[in-house]
């Protein structure tokens, strides 16, 4: 149980009744605002508007504010808000000069100038890699400048409104002080937003892009230019034969679909089979039980995966052993037949999922009423037919939601294949260096480590997302949990 | 009479669910038996071999193999030592900013909150990976990687953290927006609930979100390995011992490899059993809410 801290009701928390209702009405001014400024910026469209209205009905301060930012905000004296959007402005003028301007001018090319020699001095020519991202980068800001633009536009006029009506504006202590309270929202997401941005954003913008270029190892920058090539490598991974991917793509497309499916459900059913087990009636050691299983949770796995994929290679204790009982002349090729690798490793992978959810299904099974099953008891129904008719209905409609993201983890699960097979074995049925058992993630791994064949990495990477999002989107429609809340409720 | 028939079939059927369960556990526990019996085979060529056998109990018991990676012959010490701190760092700075995102998305009510939901929704649908070289790149220009790769996978693991937000933002709802209604009437900042009353009443999820933010990198293999490339000294322990176990030459290496799994994981799974209750409650919270 979560204990719940009691809220101090000291003298200072109780507020005396002017207070009280001082509070109230501040509180009645600030929706009133909020609900003008909703109303002002409602639409693209009102936004637009006020940009011209703001500058016909606007006083000098405003007007000024249009050319420098935060002017307006100086004169009003409120020297925070108007020197960080000065600041910005200096700022992105500066940027743009020194650095984006170069950058976005190039863009279009990705550069023309190749590095090569004069003589004996090499010279240093475009750097495709660089202006694709800070091409990017430059996009991104200049858009940004132009929100922020609004943005101070905005305020310059909703301040000379309220100046107009004899209102209040913030001063820079109360600016200073919403920040912890009315936009601590701003606060908190500052950091971890500009981090998505720089290291999540703004990469798979970059990639995504990258799939439309030819960059890969004979476009190798910064010797080598590469440029854009329109939709040459989408045509490529669906093409079958000569230079195309397509033959193998849409194997390892399929290997990874069964993959997904048996991972999950396969655990899934096992998991809660197990979970039912342990939570019987009359079983001892429930405890002892479950931590053996939650082992398997505890300890990395590219320790125990590891050790199981040595535990089954030929040259193995499993191998060892069958052959010195004389159950087998020859190992069996647990890791080296394709067909039997994908067979090992779903195997290995209930190892390593039933635990987690025996985990979450034994506090779900807990939660399913018992007069449930005390009326089927007394109908006469046998343990399977409770189980059809009450568990397993129950646990799928609570669950389904996780059984939708365990498909799309598994879809992408990279450290079972990738430490147990390596997407090995290999064999001529499948071009550039794809596996039996690769996933399209181990595949598009092996192609930026290995192949350094970015484009191809970059199109396998959409097709990942694509593959997700189809799949998050119908099923996640199917789902009972979303078309019937009320269900089980 | 029925009585009596009912309690046996009970008992048989029990006795069935032992036997299943013993079995499990057998099959569950056997790996780690093997690894722990094998990383104290003895390593003197002239008693045993430091290979693959094909006999689980080591003939001769040694030390040799954890003499070993104790003894300097290998960067052991510091491979741990990198993924101590790489966890360690991991660990406060991911918690803070899941703390700080769950909470604004949970209890503020801002412009683009949605948005931004959807938005991030969609980004994690792409491939990790994907972003490797665009992140190298980006950690070059700091100086961050093979030498400096200890703290770029510390930037990169804890930069895009914000969005693994859904278990922690799916127990802040749970609380009650009463008491931080109640605080508000009273004059309390945003920021004053948040340290005062949100976060001392969520030891579990706080607890949880460190610990899962631990252990994640003791198997962080793909990024590090790609960040720390050719520089054995900011190896993790991941990416150090995996070679030992995928390259021929290294067969001889294979108790040893058990000898430093065993040393990584007892001291991880101590922890991760310590704190399992505040596991489970995370992960089942995490589950049905989606």
């Amino acid at each position: 149980m979560i204990d719940i801290p009691q809220v101090a009701y000291t003298a200072h928390a109780i507020p005396r009744r002017r207070d009280f209702t001082g509070h109230l009405i501040d509180k009645y001014l600030e929706e009133v605002y909020m609900a003008s400024k909703e109303k002002s910026s409602g639409t693209q469209f009102g936004a637009i508007k006020e940009i011209g209205i703001a500058f016909k009905e606007g006083n000098f301060k405003t007007r000024i504010s249009y050319l420098i930012m935060g002017l307006g905000q100086i004169l009003r004296g409120q020297f925070v808000k108007g020197i960080l959007f000065l600041l910005l402005e200096v700022g992105f003028i500066s940027y743009m000069i020194a650095f984006g301007n170069s950058y976005l001018s190039k863009i279009t090319t990705l550069g023309t100038v190749t590095t090569h020699k004069e003589g004996r001095i090499t010279v240093y020519g475009d750097n495709s890699f660089l202006i694709l991202l800070f091409g990017i980068l430059t996009i991104i800001v200049i858009l940004a400048f132009i929100f922020l633009w609004w943005l101070n536009i905005h305020d310059n006029y909703q301040s000379e409104q309220l100046l107009k009506e004899g209102r209040h504006i913030p001063t820079n202590r109360e600016t200073l002080a919403s920040l912890l309270d009315k936009n601590f929202d701003k606060t908190l997401l500052a950091l971890p937003v500009t981090g998505i941005f720089l290291f999540t954003v703004l990469p798979i913008i970059f990639m995504v892009c990258v799939a439309f270029t030819n960059y890969d190892a004979n476009h190798q920058a910064p010797t080598n230019l590469f440029t854009w090539v329109g939709l040459a490598n989408f045509a490529q991974i669906f093409k079958i034969g000569g230079n195309g991917f397509g033959s193998t793509f849409f194997k390892v497309l399929a290997w990874t679909l069964v993959w997904a499916f048996f991972a999950t459900f396969i655990d899934y059913f096992l998991g809660v089979a197990v979970a039912i087990l342990i939570n019987k009636k009359g079983i001892k050691f429930k405890k002892l039980w479950r931590t053996i299983l939650v082992l398997t949770i505890a300890v990395p796995q590219f320790v125990s995966l590891l050790y199981i994929m040595k535990m089954f290679a030929s040259d193995g204790l499993i191998n060892g052993w069958l052959q010195k009982w004389g159950w087998i002349s020859s190992p069996i090729p647990f890791w080296t037949d394709p067909m039997l690798a994908k067979i090992t490793i779903i195997v290995v992978n209930i190892w390593v999922g039933i635990p987690y959810i025996m985990l979450i299904a034994t506090g779900l099974l807990m939660n399913i009423p018992e007069d449930l099953y005390e009326s089927a008891r007394i109908d006469g129904a046998t343990g399977w037919q409770m189980f059809r008719n009450i568990t397993l209905p129950y646990m799928l409609f609570v669950t389904g939601p996780f059984l939708l993201t365990q498909f799309t983890n598994n879809l992408n699960n990279f450290n079972v294949i990738y430490l147990l097979t390596q997407g090995k074995p290999q064999s001529m049925a499948l071009s550039n260096n794809a596996g039996h058992t690769d996933l399209l993630v181990t595949w598009l791994y092996k192609m930026t480590v290995t192949d350094t064949n970015y484009r191809m990495a970059a199109v396998i990477g959409i097709m990942v997302f694509i593959v997700t999002a189809v799949v998050s989107l119908v099923v996640y429609n199917m789902l009972p949990s979303v078309k019937d809340e009320e269900g089980f409720q | 009479m029925k009585q009596k028939s009912y309690k046996r079939k009970q008992k048989i059927s029990n006795g069935i669910t032992y036997a299943v369960l013993i079995l499990i556990s057998i099959i569950w526990l056997f790996p780690f038996v093997g690894l722990v019996l094998q990383s104290f085979r003895s390593y003197d060529p002239k008693v045993e071999y430091g290979g693959m056998v094909n006999y689980l109990i080591p003939k001769h018991f040694s030390l040799d193999n954890y003499r070993f990676l104790f003894s300097g012959q290998t960067n052991f010490l510091k491979w741990y030592g990198n993924t101590l701190i790489i966890a360690f760092f991991v660990a406060i700075f991911q918690t803070i900013i899941v703390l700080c995102v769950s909470y604004a998305l949970s209890r503020m009510r801002f412009k683009g909150r949605t948005f931004l939901m959807r938005f991030w929704l969609i980004l994690g649908m792409f491939p990790g990976f994907l972003t490797m070289i665009c992140l190298y790149f980006l950690l070059k220009q700091f100086g961050l990687t093979q030498a400096g790769a200890v703290p770029g996978l510390i930037l990169v693991s804890v930069a895009s953290s914000g969005m693994g937000y859904y278990v922690c933002k799916g127990y802040f709802d749970t609380i009650p927006k009463a008491l931080d209604e109640a605080a508000r009437i009273d004059g309390a900042t945003r920021a004053r609930i948040f340290f005062t009353i949100t976060l001392p009443m969520s030891k579990p999820i706080i607890i949880y979100t460190a610990l899962v933010a631990f252990m994640a990198p003791w198997c962080d293999y793909i990024f590090a390995s790609y960040v720390a490339f050719g520089h054995d000294s900011s190896y993790n322990v991941a990416v150090a011992m995996t070679r030992w176990v995928w390259t021929n030459d290294y067969q001889g290496y294979f108790t040893r490899f058990c000898a430093g799994g065993v040393l990584v994981a007892v001291p991880v799974t101590i922890l991760f059993m310590a704190l399992q209750k505040y596991y489970v409650e995370g992960v089942t919270g995490g589950a049905v809410k989606g």
